[in-house]
């Protein structure tokens, strides 16, 4: 007959072992350290933000290259206007969940770094107070405009535009979102090559077999010039 | 979708129809408590187990079907659809762990009244009280027939296709108004 | 005992009626977390819902977000690519362990033992979220989930690590049990408290752990056989006798997370290369039908019962959610039992506030 209680006391040998080997192994510990620093100058409301917020990301042990929060608008190497990538066809509108990005049109093209005229978004508000940070934008977008950050300390106690980014607080360039991201950056920039590749591989094919087909049509011409004269005659 | 075959319901109860697009028994009026606690008990079904009770509202609506006519011409034909209000139960059985047979009740919306199943399943206690809260069916023989979801002074029935919400939120002046305004207004469609 | 709890189960009212410290009556209220999901659901498309299903039993959203994905792909005809279904089975079971071993942390907590078992259960928890958020992205709301696979692959390394975890959990569960299973304080606080017998619980529906505690012998993921449950070998616990009480409840939920083990370990080692994504339509419009899909999520059986018209919108979508439905005998199992078995019974039946109110 056991003892009365030797059950607590196994229980108790395991809560000991995991209490001094709390000190010792990292793996028995059952609180992190939220370890960051706390900036002072924390953004007061919308359009202070900090363009690029690489730092932000680094102090925290929470987060890591594969963890998503509010999106960002992706511009390339350049001036954040010239090369950005949205043309404001509204399908991230359309998609959202929760009806949380608003944007206007620009009324007319403008030209962009590669000197296409594109359409732009004159306004591309995202309510980051609805927003869940599902990704359904990011899935839904046809130009990789759109993709997600990893920037969560967004409080401000402006409690109403405060939480409201504009167009120039999502804008990051590319190379940001190779150093937050770099897996997902790298995969989606070498899809992009992939498909431009292959964009153009078809128009030269296109293209050779149009030329192809005008020089049989030639060809072809030539040579029934040279019989028709019998028929004409005949026709008429 | 019923994975059962209903063959042996019709022999006992002649009156309940097959509903085929919908793969499902339609328990005819007044007899739906009888034929619940037959296909409890009769060795062919030994439905146990109930394991999901909603509610589906039809408005009034028009249906276009084509109709193939005796000459072989086919013809797009416009009925009206009158309105109605379903309530679906999906029956398992658990000792002969076969498939769902789907039973539906019908009755109309102006005054929707169905028998309550929960003498024969315990499980549709709850969620019959859900779909009177949230759709108004009136279920009889219910045991506690009450709010489950909703306040209990709340007036209305929520899910009901017709349901406007009352205009009485808190306002505030948060920058997610102008996205429902021109979400309301019809220019952002999903 | 209103909708605060110590135990955070969620906002949950119980209103009792003692006599001394006995149960007379209880009446379970709840509504406080009702969102309406079902009608939002019918004014969004089909994708759209799919962040909204991880917020139903927000513990486990892989499996929510299965059981809308297998609803869905059962109105329209789509291939399922091989690897696709295997991390599926292995994202399902990491999150039954995830449910298992918080819900038994959570239990204990009811009975007093503040936070030492629920903390440990946290700690594997921790490393089981890690996991998610590498390969979706998000710990806990995953979104992971599409009509015909999964939204994409896991990054390199991703199952190697899985792997690790799988491998180190039998010795966490081993000194879990030693902590627990023999503690007399439980044994005497659990057994013979909220006695569930076998006819009632399936006549009211119950299903998931609590069936099998009370001695009926139904998983879902053995009847149906969905996804590629039919190549793993692994076995159902469940009660022998017709107790059911809170403390089989505990027993069965222990001895799956051994076989969710089992299973993630053959699922790891049979899963091959491949697409995760099969072919599906741009828009997704299916046919009108009607169809109801279900899966063994851990707290029971989460079906979705979705009504399609041929519009990009469902008609009607409906959630059958296990925890508000194991609630229908907490009334039968308190009465005559005392105020603290009350909380104790409650935290055994496993209940998650946003899937009882969705």
């Amino acid at each position: 007959m056991s003892l009365l209680g030797s059950g607590i006391f196994k229980g108790m040998a395991v809560t000991l072992r995991n209490f001094v080997g709390s000190f010792f192994y990292r793996d028995r510990l059952t609180t992190n350290d939220y370890s960051w620093r706390p900036s002072d100058n924390l953004p007061q409301r919308a359009g202070e933000y900090p363009k690029e917020e690489g730092e932000q990301l680094r102090d925290t042990t929470t987060v890591t290259n594969y963890s998503r929060n509010f999106p960002m608008l992706l511009h390339d190497s350049g001036e954040p206007m010239d090369t950005i990538r949205c043309v404001a066809c509204q399908i991230c509108e359309r998609e959202c969940p929760p009806q949380c990005i608003y944007i206007e049109k620009s009324t007319e093209k403008k030209e962009n770094a590669g000197g296409k005229p594109q359409f732009y978004p004159a306004t591309f508000d995202i309510d980051v107070s609805v927003c869940m940070s599902c990704q359904i934008c990011v899935e839904v977008c046809p130009f990789d405009a759109i993709v997600m950050n990893s920037q969560f300390e967004l409080s401000t106690p402006d409690r109403f535009g405060g939480l409201l980014l504009r167009r120039d607080d999502l804008l990051k360039s590319n190379g940001y979102y190779h150093k937050i991201h770099p897996e997902e950056a790298a995969a989606r920039d070498k899809r992009i090559a992939e498909e431009k590749a292959a964009k153009e591989a078809k128009k030269k094919a296109a293209a050779e077999a149009a030329k192809k087909m005008a020089e049989e049509k030639a060809k072809a011409d030539a040579e029934a010039n040279e019989g028709t004269p019998d028929m004409q005659e005949d026709a008429e | 979708m019923s994975e059962l075959s209903h063959e042996p319901v019709l022999q006992p109860f002649p009156d309940a129809e097959w509903d085929e697009a919908a793969g499902a028994i339609i328990a005819p009026l007044g007899q739906a408590l009888a034929l619940a606690e037959w296909l409890r008990d009769d060795d062919a079904f030994l439905l146990d187990y109930c394991s999901n009770v909603t509610g589906v509202d039809y408005l009034e609506r028009e249906v276009k079907e084509k109709v193939t006519k005796e000459d072989g011409a086919v013809e797009t034909v416009t009925r009206t659809e009158p309105s109605r209000m379903d309530v679906v139960y999906h029956l398992y059985s658990m000792q002969k762990q076969t498939g769902p047979l789907v039973l539906k009740q019908r009755t109309n919306r102006e005054k929707p009244e169905v028998e309550s199943l929960t003498p024969v399943w315990r499980s549709c206690e709850l969620q019959e009280r859900e779909v009177f809260d949230l759709f108004g069916v009136n279920f009889m023989g219910h045991p506690d027939q009450r709010r489950i979801l909703m306040w209990d002074e709340f007036e209305g029935h929520p899910m009901r296709k017709d349901y406007t919400e009352p205009f009485d939120y808190e306002w505030e002046p948060t920058p997610h108004d102008e996205i429902l305004d021109k979400h309301q207004r019809g220019k952002v469609i999903v | 005992m209103g909708p605060h709890h110590p135990s955070t189960h969620g906002v949950f009212r119980m209103d009792v009626k003692l006599d001394g410290e006995t149960v007379v009556d209880l009446q379970p209220v709840f509504g406080y977390l009702h969102r309406n999901h079902e009608k939002l659901a019918e004014d969004m498309s089909y994708l759209a819902s799919m962040p909204f299903t991880d917020r139903l039993d927000y513990f486990n959203s892989m499996s929510n977000n299965w059981a809308y994905a297998l609803a869905a792909e059962k109105l329209v005809e789509i291939e399922i690519p091989e690897r696709a279904e295997y991390l599926r089975v292995i994202m399902a079971e990491l999150t039954r362990l995830v449910n298992h071993v918080s819900l038994v942390g959570f239990f204990i907590n009811d009975l007093g033992a503040l936070g030492t078992p629920l903390l440990y259960a946290f700690r594997e928890r921790e490393k089981i979220l890690d996991l998610f958020e590498q390969a979706s992205g998000a710990r806990m709301m995953c979104n992971y989930f599409r009509f015909g696979g999964l939204r994409n692959d896991v990054p390199e390394g991703w199952l190697d690590r899985a792997r690790e975890v799988v491998d180190r959990f039998p010795d966490f569960l081993d000194e879990y049990e030693k902590l627990l299973c023999e503690n007399e304080i439980i044994l005497s606080r659990t057994q013979g408290v909220g006695c569930l017998s076998r006819d009632l619980a399936i006549s009211a529906g119950i299903t998931g752990p609590m069936l099998r505690a009370s001695g009926v012998n139904y998983d879902i993921r053995k009847v149906d056989k969905y996804g590629i449950y039919d190549r793993f070998q692994f076995r159902v616990p469940y009660s022998d006798g017709d107790v059911g009480d809170c403390y089989d409840r505990f027993r069965v939920r222990m001895l799956e997370m051994r076989e969710s083990i089992g299973i993630l370990k053959q699922a790891l080692d049979g899963i091959g290369d491949g697409p995760v994504l099969g072919d599906a339509p741009k828009v997704f419009k299916p046919k009108p039908a009607e169809v109801y899909g279900r899966v063994e999520a851990p707290k029971g059986e989460l079906g979705f019962y979705l009504i399609a018209d041929g519009t990009p919108k469902p008609y009607r979508y409906r959630v059958r959610p296990p925890s508000l439905i194991n609630l229908t005998v907490l009334r039968d199992m308190c009465l005559g039992q005392k105020v603290a078995d009350a909380v104790i019974i409650l935290g055994s039946i496993d209940i998650v506030l946003g899937e009882v109110d969705r």
